[in-house]
């Protein structure tokens, strides 16, 4: 279908594309190794969080918690706020985003774009100060609405009704499925699906390595666990460093033609990794893999050139994915 | 055998400030003791008395997650890379933060102990 009534019915429906070149060679004889990407930058704002922008807002609307005119508040780094952003000017809501300074100027720019308000946390600091700075907003717009998407079971129910019947759909055969870990709920809501659905499924889980910026806690019970996570629906978990999720998501681009953030380049490199594991154990695979966004609100970190040193020098301390 | 381990910034009180330290065993739980003989009190950050480990870290060997590997009981090798990092949520800002506001007005506790709006649950 290439037709829809709004922007809003054109989220989801992305296409699943092989990768021919990327995917590993199996020996003579041996099953095929395939691997395929999921092209979620095909939505609407162009990343995998308009799936769960439309449906967290919509079971606050069915809820009665949201009513025409409220002010939706949303810490967010990135693409959820842009989600939030374009769900909230088509359905008469006013967005306030808070971010920490040390985002990439094209995600300010859309934001601002698209209606916006931002108010910034220092970078300095880490998650304590995003921590101060939210609480004393929260205490001074006690009417703002929060959808929270780290706790929000919609947020992965968009995943269980969406992501993971498109993927069975198109790909029966899968055996793999490989997606970032933020909210973690691209896996919980996929990842459950599948396992329902196809025996012996492996949901993978890869999630960015940043610099030691984002790990400034002071002390380790302040640590953080998202309340969707549900270490069961995992088969596996990877943290890819900065260097590696580089290297893959140039390998891309330069490869298959696909040009895609650098969170998608720490989704390939785990997707490679279980493909390769295929490959010698001489089993049959088809890996598929979340293609979270495109490249371009990325551009200028400029770690798409030059050596991969100087990429991860440009990236270090930014909040990558 | 050596095994490579990397201490995350919060626990390096217990290193010397050192980043990298290194250590022996077969298994993690060994490596850990291994470790605690030269870094008092390390073991006791990264293990609950239960003999488990804690829920807000994360160790990885070779960069995958030794919960899905046998947790303290994953097998090591000479060689292996060890990397402990606590746990914060993709980025950790938007998580704290969140948490933050949802502390103070549009919420109700959840039992993780983490406040959540109605609309999360
Ligand atoms: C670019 C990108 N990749 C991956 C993720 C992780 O997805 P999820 O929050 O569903 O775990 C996010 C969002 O957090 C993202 O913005």
């Amino acid at each position: 279908m290439a037709r829809y009534d709004s922007l809003l019915d054109a989220c989801g429906g992305t296409p699943l594309v092989g990768l021919p070149r990327l995917s590993p060679t199996a020996p003579e004889g041996a099953p095929p190794v395939r691997l395929w990407a999921k092209l979620e930058d095909r939505n609407p704002t162009g990343s995998i969080k308009d799936r769960a922008a439309l449906f967290m807002v919509r079971a606050a609307e069915e809820a009665g918690q949201l009513r025409p005119g409220d002010t939706i508040l949303e810490p967010t780094s990135g693409n959820t706020g842009i989600s939030l952003a374009m769900v909230a000017k088509l359905r008469g809501y006013r967005l306030v985003c808070v971010m920490p300074e040390n985002v990439s100027t094209e995600r300010v720019q859309l934001l601002r774009m698209y209606g916006a308000e931002i108010i910034f946390s220092p970078a300095a600091g880490g998650s304590n100060q995003a921590v101060a700075t939210a609480k004393q907003i929260a205490a001074e717009h006690p009417d703002w609405v929060m959808l929270y998407q780290y706790g929000n079971e919609a947020n992965a129910r968009a995943h269980y009704e969406t992501t993971g019947p498109e993927l069975l759909h198109d790909l029966p055969t899968i055996t793999h499925f490989v997606a970032g870990l933020g909210t973690t709920g691209t896996l919980m809501g996929t990842g459950r699906y599948l396992r329902e659905k196809v025996e012996g499924v492996q949901v993978v889980a890869a999630e960015p390595r940043y610099g030691e910026l984002v790990y400034g806690l002071r002390n380790i019970d302040e640590g953080y666990v998202p309340e969707l996570y549900d270490a069961t629906v995992l088969s596996r978990r990877f943290s890819v460093g900065t260097r590696d999720a580089v290297l893959r998501t140039r390998q891309l681009v330069e490869v298959e033609g696909i040009f895609a953030g650098f969170s998608t380049g720490a989704i390939l490199h785990a997707a490679l990794a279980v493909a390769h594991e295929a490959v010698r154990a001489g089993r049959r695979a088809d890996v598929a893999f979340v293609v979270a966004d495109g490249g371009w609100k990325y551009l200028s970190t400029g770690a798409y050139g030059g050596t991969l040193a100087d990429a991860e020098e440009a990236l270090d301390g930014q909040l990558w994915a | 055998m050596a095994i490579e381990v990397r201490i995350p910034t919060i626990l390096r009180s217990y290193t010397g400030g050192a980043k990298v330290v290194e250590g022996a065993g077969d298994t993690l739980g060994e490596l850990l003791t291994d470790l605690d003989s030269r870094h008092g009190g390390l073991k006791g950050r990264l293990v609950t008395e239960a003999g488990a480990l804690h829920r807000f870290v994360n160790v990885y060997v070779n960069d995958e997650d030794v919960r899905f590997l046998g947790a303290l009981d994953a097998k090591l090798n000479d060689g292996d890379s060890i990397t402990i990092l606590p746990a914060v949520a993709g980025g950790a800002f938007g998580f704290a933060a969140a948490a933050a506001i949802g502390s103070h007005k549009l919420s109700t506790v959840v039992e993780s102990g983490h406040p959540v709006p109605d609309v999360a649950r």
